[in-house]
């Protein structure tokens, strides 16, 4: 009776929020009802008896993702008027593809039915006595442990491609370039000018032109890099 | 009536799966608002798996939700990342320009 209750409201307030999500007119907005929905989410997973799931969502989607979204949308500099032009030209197309797909999934439930056999198919039957968090741990990291590593690389892969995507080298200090100075050209020379000659008398020492386009040095580490 | 059983899973699942796609539509421009309706509609997969797992008493479908979870963290990530260079070249995140990549 009061986990039916607690269900229709969360499901409503989550509903609510996801769409407020989608049709907000300020991102900064439409990413705090996402952490909303969010919360709302982990509410259902503990009503379904999933604590340990319901924990990591509010951990990993609030604690992590929904801040990081949060980050990006008041780092940019965004001109939100301009990004809601062809709302309304794009809300009818959506609404009967959302539409159409709804029905479809109303059909599917309609006509769904569990089969008798699906005590017997069980994978990994939940024990008895035992808590949710502890009964996934067993699982977890004996029968799905290569997949745990799987997820534990990709988040790596993820994590250095978004550090190398978003790395900015700038130059913060004047340091001794070796290889500029090795393929410097030699053309250059001293030259020993008379104290007190004016540039009218000397006129200008120009370095020799040179007959190929000099090596581009200094910045460029690829340009030696023996592509050709 | 309030006794939560599957089909109310399901239907909440399948509704925050449409505003997902919907959203997808409604905001053609700002592709982080379209990164945030993938992250309603893996939600909602995860919902449809935490629902069967509960009614099945089957624990599989919850370590799926959380590999779910691990891939759709990896891939806001690398999605925003994407969005902070396109934004830092070329000063605005309207999903159209980035067709100007093509030919």
């Amino acid at each position: 009776m009061i986990a039916g209750l607690a269900f229709y409201a969360f499901a409503a307030v989550l509903i609510a929020s996801a769409v407020m999500v989608v049709t907000s007119r300020n991102p900064v907005h439409s990413v705090l009802y996402l952490i909303l929905a969010f919360f709302n989410a982990a509410a259902l997973f503990l009503i379904a008896g999933a604590e340990f799931l319901a924990m990591i969502l509010v951990i990993v989607y609030v604690g992590a993702v929904a801040v990081l979204f949060l980050f990006v949308v008041m780092m940019l500099d965004i001109d939100f008027v301009r990004l809601r032009q062809g709302f309304q030209r794009y809300a009818p197309i959506g609404a009967v593809i959302g539409g159409i797909l709804f029905l479809e999934l109303v059909f599917v439930l309609g006509a769904w039915q569990s089969s008798g056999q699906a005590e017997g198919l069980r994978l990994n039957a939940m024990p008895e006595g035992v808590q949710n968090t502890v009964a996934i741990g067993r699982v977890l990291y004996t029968d799905y442990v290569f997949l745990f590593q799987g997820a534990g690389l990709i988040l790596l892969v993820s994590m250095i491609g978004a550090i190398v995507l978003t790395h900015r080298d700038r130059v913060r200090s004047r340091r001794q370039d070796i290889e500029a100075q090795v393929t410097r050209r030699t053309q250059l020379d001293m030259a020993r000018v008379p104290v007190g000659a004016s540039i009218g008398e000397l006129g200008i020492l120009r370095p020799p032109v040179p007959e190929e386009k000099p090596k581009a040095i200094a910045q460029d580490d690829h340009a030696h890099g023996g592509h050709h | 009536m309030l006794d939560v059983g599957l089909g109310h899973y399901l239907t909440v699942s399948a509704i925050l799966f449409v505003l997902g796609v919907f959203g997808i539509f409604l905001n053609r421009k700002n592709i982080i608002v379209i990164l945030m309706s993938v992250e309603l509609i893996l939600l909602s997969v995860n919902l449809n798996l935490v629902a069967f797992s509960a009614r099945l008493g089957d624990l599989t479908g919850q370590i799926f939700a959380m590999f779910i979870l691990t891939v759709a963290a990896a891939e806001a990530a690398i999605g925003l990342a994407v969005v902070v260079i396109y934004f830092r070249n070329t000063g605005s995140i309207e999903v159209e320009d980035v067709s100007t990549l093509k030919g």
